[in-house]
């Protein structure tokens, strides 16, 4: 990828090619599971029949090395936001992350009182979708990627116009 | 106040002033133990043919800031054999927070003993293996104690940005 990106501005090439990894990376995001609470309970009843992430594309994978997505999925407890970042850096890139529920956007239940909860994923790793709820219930993850979706068909190769 | 149950009457009558207080309030047995019977006491609930309590349920603590002795170690155990249930307490000083490990009666409280002493900062003398259970190594205090500060941040690893906070620095420590 680092021989075409950023290199050139956005001609018809770049452009059309954008599209095509747009929709390939868009349609088909593999989410690494992240379940640390609560919230990990509706994100794997979001992956279940009922809901079936299967039918967007989206399959859950077991280790960050096959995953282009990280769904923080309950309370980052001190302890593991090293291991997230860890992990985090593991996720070949393009990647990007979803934030589900209150404990992982700013810590939840533990905003004020937790002394072994980190107040929000996004002061360990940049977060790309914030799904607020506690905790949030399917809809509202498989909006998030929907959300991401289009957030992913606005990416492009090109140089970075100053 | 409840009927007392009869091993609660037979543990006061074997151990005398070693025990504190014995009570059955809501129907839950209850024994105040003094610090250096709860070893003895434990070994003579699990064995003796009248109560064989075989089985530990529970040991956390209780932090009554304000009161002398501060802290009160609460140990939960069960008669498999008879369905009952038993509740043992030992109160223990602010300055001198240590009661003797029970893992010799019960190998079980190894672990709770460890979290007990991560959280409130009860040492247990004798305990094989005393490391914090839950928090980093690191960590400095014990975070349930009532006059741990709130707002306090112990972070393992640089963030990116700092913790935006409503009201910053004015979440006191709750009053005693
Ligand atoms: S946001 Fe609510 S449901 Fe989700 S992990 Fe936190 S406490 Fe649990």
């Amino acid at each position: 990828m680092s021989l075409i990106e950023g290199r050139y501005g956005p001609n018809i090439v770049i452009t059309s090619l954008d599209k095509v990894f747009n929709w390939g990376r868009g349609s088909s995001v593999w989410p690494m599971t992240f379940g640390l609470a609560c919230c990990a309970i509706e994100m794997m009843a979001t992956a279940a029949s009922r809901f079936d992430l299967d039918r967007y594309g989206i399959f859950m994978r077991p280790t960050p090395r096959q995953a282009d997505c990280m769904i923080v999925a309950g309370t980052v407890s001190v302890k593991m936001a090293e291991r997230l970042r860890r992990l985090y850096h593991q996720m070949p890139e393009p990647r990007w992350v979803i934030a589900m529920g209150s404990c992982s956007i700013s810590g939840g239940p533990y905003w004020e009182g937790g002394y072994h909860v980190v107040k929000g994923v996004d002061l360990i790793i940049p977060v790309d979708v914030y799904v607020p709820g506690c905790p949030p219930r399917p809809e509202a993850l498989l909006d998030a990627f929907l959300t991401l979706k289009e957030k992913i068909a606005k990416e492009t190769m090109a140089k970075k116009l100053a | 106040m409840q009927e007392l149950p009869e091993y609660l009457s037979v543990l006061k009558s074997r151990f005398g002033d070693r025990i504190e207080e014995i009570h059955a309030q809501h129907d839950d047995a209850t024994a105040v133990v003094k610090r250096d019977a709860i070893v003895e006491v434990c070994a003579w609930l699990r064995d003796d043919e009248k109560t064989l309590f075989d089985l530990f349920l529970d040991l956390t603590a209780v932090d009554y800031i304000g009161r002398k002795p501060r802290f009160e170690v609460v140990i939960h155990l069960v008669s498999i054999p008879f369905r009952h249930r038993l509740r043992l307490k030992v109160r223990l000083d602010e300055d001198d927070p240590v009661m003797p490990t029970i893992i010799p009666v019960y190998p079980a409280s190894n672990w709770f003993e460890r979290e007990c002493w991560d959280l409130y900062g009860i040492k247990f003398d004798g305990h094989p293996d005393l490391r914090r259970m839950f928090l980093q190594e690191t960590f400095v205090g014990h975070p349930l104690r009532k006059d741990y500060p709130i707002a306090k941040r112990q972070p393992l690893i640089e963030l990116r940005k700092s913790e935006v906070r409503r009201n910053d620095e004015s979440v006191e420590p709750r009053p005693a």
